[in-house]
């Protein structure tokens, strides 16, 4: 395993296509095959690997109803939602993405699910009655881009203060020159 | 803010409410907690945070990859060296960079190393949180003796900036050997001494017995991680089941609590010191000679992809989303920190304690602000 | 009262506050350095020779420190309250005698003058934390009067006994009682219990949550600033001494030594440095006590003093007046007290949960782990 050179590099950032390398372990290839079998019944999902990570593609809509399936069906089994990520993809595919990182501590697997939001309007179902420990991630998702959650009440700003105008997670959000002071 | 009345069961008196501000002795870093407490019962918890929220993730993309690790230097910024490698590896497996065996020994080494210090200061600051001034004064002289090693190794006792993408920035010096093996004796001794001070002492075992449980099941759904869950009974530790760098080498034990009470949270951490005092004796007969660092460039590209990197710091799981558009600087970089939602929890545990039971609670899931905030 | 005896008793009060206020400082100095080498530091040992002229600082620093009032304070109730906690704890010096002749007054009822003045300091307090105006500070001054009076019985009690064993309350024919044998040896379950009740009432630790820096910030104390603090904080040093004093008094044998050849005021001299020897003896268990261990909340603090001291207090005064109303030797006391002490710590170590130490904490072997999960791989 040499280290790769990125070779067509351009000085803009421009978004390509990932180039895709597929390294699962066994447990990894196991939860690929069930993933496969179970994910048509949600229609309009999509599973690729990225690196080591199997990754489900899937709308707004279904999301409340694949993370019950996953955490309650006995062969995935994924109890601890480890984190959730917003990726600002707004300039070139006008999307906001959300990303959440599942792990079956049981089952010893992990996987990742990708929800992309239209950027003027992010709105996407809570999976607060799912995991707790997507209260804060929630919250912060929506101090610092501005996602809408449904489902929940809207509670005053987790890391920044009352009163805070913009979403400084944005890549809109200017990084030098905005006038605080 | 939201003003909370609430008629107490016996009269019709209204809670008060008391906020532990952002300014007090132990709330561990720039944190408030508003509580409503009905005489000395806790009827409601509410955290604030943000104090210390500096932006660090925006600041990550406007930065060239090898001076990133600077930065999550001072996320929690007492287990320095663990956050270095949780950034360099996601790094390195988005390259698919190979780190040179004497490389990820010394890696190993330090991140132990800095594990023992950083549950070192857990131990001052929580005798400190139950009354007792002396464990301070002793867990901070082992920290400072952990805290010379590194000084003599990366030159500084805090934000080393050591562990570099492809292997770590310069080579230890000649003497490394010996002082860690004598460092190893002390810390020996001196973890004993700690546990002998605090561990059995009645009034602690009083204070921490039974305070602020929680059980594996409610730990897991708040995605409590680390020393905090293992106190509840769920064996879970990433250097074992999801193993990364070259910990699948090293024989060492888990401590598993069973209660989910503060006392369970103390001593997982202790034992903990003991294992890693093990892992460092073990790597340190086995390190090998060699190169310190991959052939890397200095402004590093990766290729276009993502990649989530999960380590154990001495707070919990730590992870790292890398998001590369194949530039010299990153897309998007996010970090999960385990203060973060270790915290989330905090109301959980806090139901039907008193008030001077918070305290010792807060303490017990050992946050760093630094972290939570970013 | 003639002019004379009163310029005579003037005179007298002022050296004894100018003694009580030396002695304090020299316990902030000692107590400091007594911590610093529990701590293995070195204590203060900058200013004056190994730190001598320290507690000056400290006290030159105090005065010169802005008073300050907060503006929704209750003014007269926030200036008094210092006074109203020293002024008890100094009334009580009237009648301590520190060597054979020197005391200030020796009265017949010493013991319960004694007890009935120190009681006051408790009203101070909760002016303290009423008059501050701060929350934290009312629910410390809340706890401290709930503590202090519910240790106030035991206190009580265990003099109580004293004052039987030794059929007087007049603090001078209690030390000339112990010229034999000390009170200690014949009550071991009163001086636990004295010395017990004695720290809480102090509010030191384990009992000082109160004003405990890491819970409620201070407690009453924390509005306080300058030369008002520092009265507090002489309150509190100057209690520290009364109790290490009453408890040589009563239980430790005074200023009776096993051999005093001397006569005269020699004699006094000599018998005087005995005493302030033995003080210093109990002094420092009490330094010591307060670097090694940490505190207790209050529930577990009541309850202790509730559920344990009181009816432990109540055992002693039976005890020792039915053995000196059936003409027992003396050393019935001591056998059962020691019995019953004994029993009490065989219960509490019991009952607690020291028993169960490391059971709850097991640790897994990472190849078992690792084991299982090839297991599983390979499943």
């Amino acid at each position: 395993m040499l280290m790769k050179e990125s070779s067509s590099i351009s000085s803009k950032r421009e978004i390509k296509a990932p180039i895709v390398r597929e390294y699962l372990d066994q447990a990894g290839e196991n939860l690929h095959k069930i993933l496969k079998e179970s994910i048509s019944d949600f229609p309009g999902s999509e599973i690729s690997v990225s690196i080591d990570m199997v990754t489900v593609k899937i709308d707004s809509v279904q999301l409340a109803k694949i993370c019950e399936f996953l955490k309650y069906t006995e062969k995935f089994g994924f109890d601890y939602l480890s984190c959730i990520t917003v990726v600002d993809y707004e300039k070139d595919q006008e999307i906001f993405e959300i990303i959440y990182h599942l792990i079956s501590i049981r089952l010893h697997h992990k996987m990742a699910i990708k929800v992309p939001l239209p950027s003027n309007d992010p709105t996407v179902p809570s999976v607060l009655g799912v995991w707790k420990s997507a209260d804060w991630f929630e919250r912060e998702a929506h101090d610092l881009f501005g996602i809408k959650f449904e489902g929940r009440e809207n509670l005053p700003p987790l890391l920044l203060y009352e009163g805070f105008e913009g979403y400084p997670g944005r890549k809109s959000y200017p990084f030098h020159d905005y006038g605080e002071w | 803010m939201q003003v909370h009345q609430q008629v107490s069961e016996y009269s019709d008196a209204i809670d008060l409410m008391v906020n532990m501000g952002p300014q007090h002795p132990s709330t561990h870093g720039v944190f408030r907690l508003v509580i409503w407490v009905d005489g000395e019962r806790i009827v409601k918890v509410e955290p604030h945070i943000g104090y210390l929220h500096r932006g660090s993730e925006k600041i990550c993309e406007s930065e060239q990859y090898s001076q990133i690790v600077t930065l999550f230097d001072r996320l929690d910024y007492v287990g320095n060296l663990n956050n270095e490698l949780a950034f360099c590896l996601a790094v390195e497996k988005l390259t698919e960079t190979v780190v040179p065996e004497r490389a990820e020994y010394i890696r190993v080494i330090l991140c132990e190393l800095n594990r023992i210090a950083s549950h070192m200061l857990f131990y001052g600051v929580y005798g400190l949180d139950a009354g007792a001034t002396t464990p301070m004064l002793y867990g901070f002289r082992e920290r400072e003796r952990v805290q010379e090693l590194f000084e003599s190794v990366t030159g500084a006792r805090m934000m080393h900036n050591y562990i570099r993408i492809g292997g770590v920035k310069e080579d230890v010096p000649d003497d490394f050997d010996k002082n860690v093996l004598i460092l190893l004796d002390h810390l020996k001794r001196g973890v004993d001494e700690c546990d002998r001070l605090l561990s059995q002492n009645e009034m602690f075992l009083a204070r921490t017995k039974g305070v602020g449980i929680i059980t594996g099941e409610d730990a897991l759904d708040y995605g409590v991680t680390g020393p905090a869950l293992r106190a509840s009974g769920v064996i879970e530790d990433v250097r074992v089941t999801d193993p990364y760098s070259i910990y699948s080498r090293f024989d060492f034990g888990i401590p598993v609590g069973s209660n989910g009470d503060c006392w369970d949270r103390y001593y997982v951490r202790v034992e903990e010191m003991r294992e890693s005092i093990k892992i460092v004796e073990q790597a340190i007969s086995d390190i090998p000679d060699g190169d310190i660092s991959a052939k890397v460039r200095r402004i590093i590209r990766p290729p276009v992809g993502e990649v989530f990197v999960r380590t154990e710091s001495p707070r919990g799981d730590l992870g790292v989303f890398l998001v590369s558009d194949g530039s010299d600087k990153p897309y998007r970089v996010k970090v999960r920190p385990p203060s973060f939602a270790n915290l989330q929890a905090l109301e959980y545990m806090l139901k039907d304690t008193y008030i001077a039971d918070a305290v010792l609670v807060l303490g017990s899931i050992d946050i760093i602000m630094g972290e939570v905030d970013r | 009262m003639n002019m004379p005896e009163i310029v005579g008793l003037f005179f007298k009060a002022s050296l004894l506050l100018f003694f009580i206020l030396m002695v304090v400082l020299i316990l902030t100095l000692a107590e400091r350095k007594a911590l610093a080498r529990i701590q293995q530091r070195k204590g203060p040992n900058r200013v004056g020779f190994k730190g001598i002229l320290q507690p000056f600082a400290d006290a030159l620093k105090l005065l010169t420190k802005e008073d300050i009032l907060p503006a929704s304070a209750n003014k007269q109730i926030f200036w008094v309250a210092p006074l109203a906690v020293f002024l008890p704890g100094f009334l009580i010096w009237v009648t301590i005698p520190l060597a054979k002749e020197v005391v200030l007054a020796n009265l017949d009822m010493g013991l319960f003058y004694i007890t009935a003045i120190s009681v006051l300091s408790v009203m101070g307090l909760l002016m303290a934390g009423w008059g501050s105006a701060n929350k934290w500070a009312m629910i410390g001054g809340l706890r401290a009067a709930g503590q202090l009076i519910s240790y106030e019985i035991p206190f009580i009690m265990a003099i109580l006994a004293i004052g039987i064993l030794a059929q007087s309350f007049n603090l001078k024919e209690i030390v000339d009682d112990q010229a034999r044998w000390p009170f200690a040896i014949k009550q071991p379950l009163g001086l636990f219990i004295f010395l017990t009740a004695g720290l809480a009432e102090l509010g030191r630790t384990p009992f000082d949550i109160h004003h405990a820096e890491s819970e409620v910030v201070g407690g009453p104390f924390v509005e306080y600033s300058g030369a008002h603090w520092s009265v507090f904080y002489l309150a509190e040093y100057m209690n520290t001494f009364t109790i290490a004093v009453l408890t040589v008094l009563l239980f430790l044998g005074g200023w009776q030594s096993p051999v005093l050849p001397f006569s005269g005021t020699v004699q006094t001299v000599a018998s005087l440095s005995w005493f302030l020897i033995k003080t210093a003896l109990v002094i420092w268990v009490i330094f010591w006590i307060r670097g090694t261990y940490p505190r207790l909340r209050i529930d577990q603090l009541m309850s202790f003093g509730w559920k344990i001291l009181v009816p432990a207090s109540f055992i002693n005064i039976f005890l020792t007046a039915s053995v000196l109303y059936y003409a027992l030797p003396h050393w019935v006391i001591t056998v059962v007290s020691l019995g019953f002490l004994g029993a009490t710590f065989y219960f509490i170590k019991k009952g607690s949960l020291a028993g169960n130490k490391q059971d709850t904490v097991t640790i897994i072997n990472s190849s078992d782990i690792r084991a299982q999960l090839s297991n599983k791989a390979e499943v």
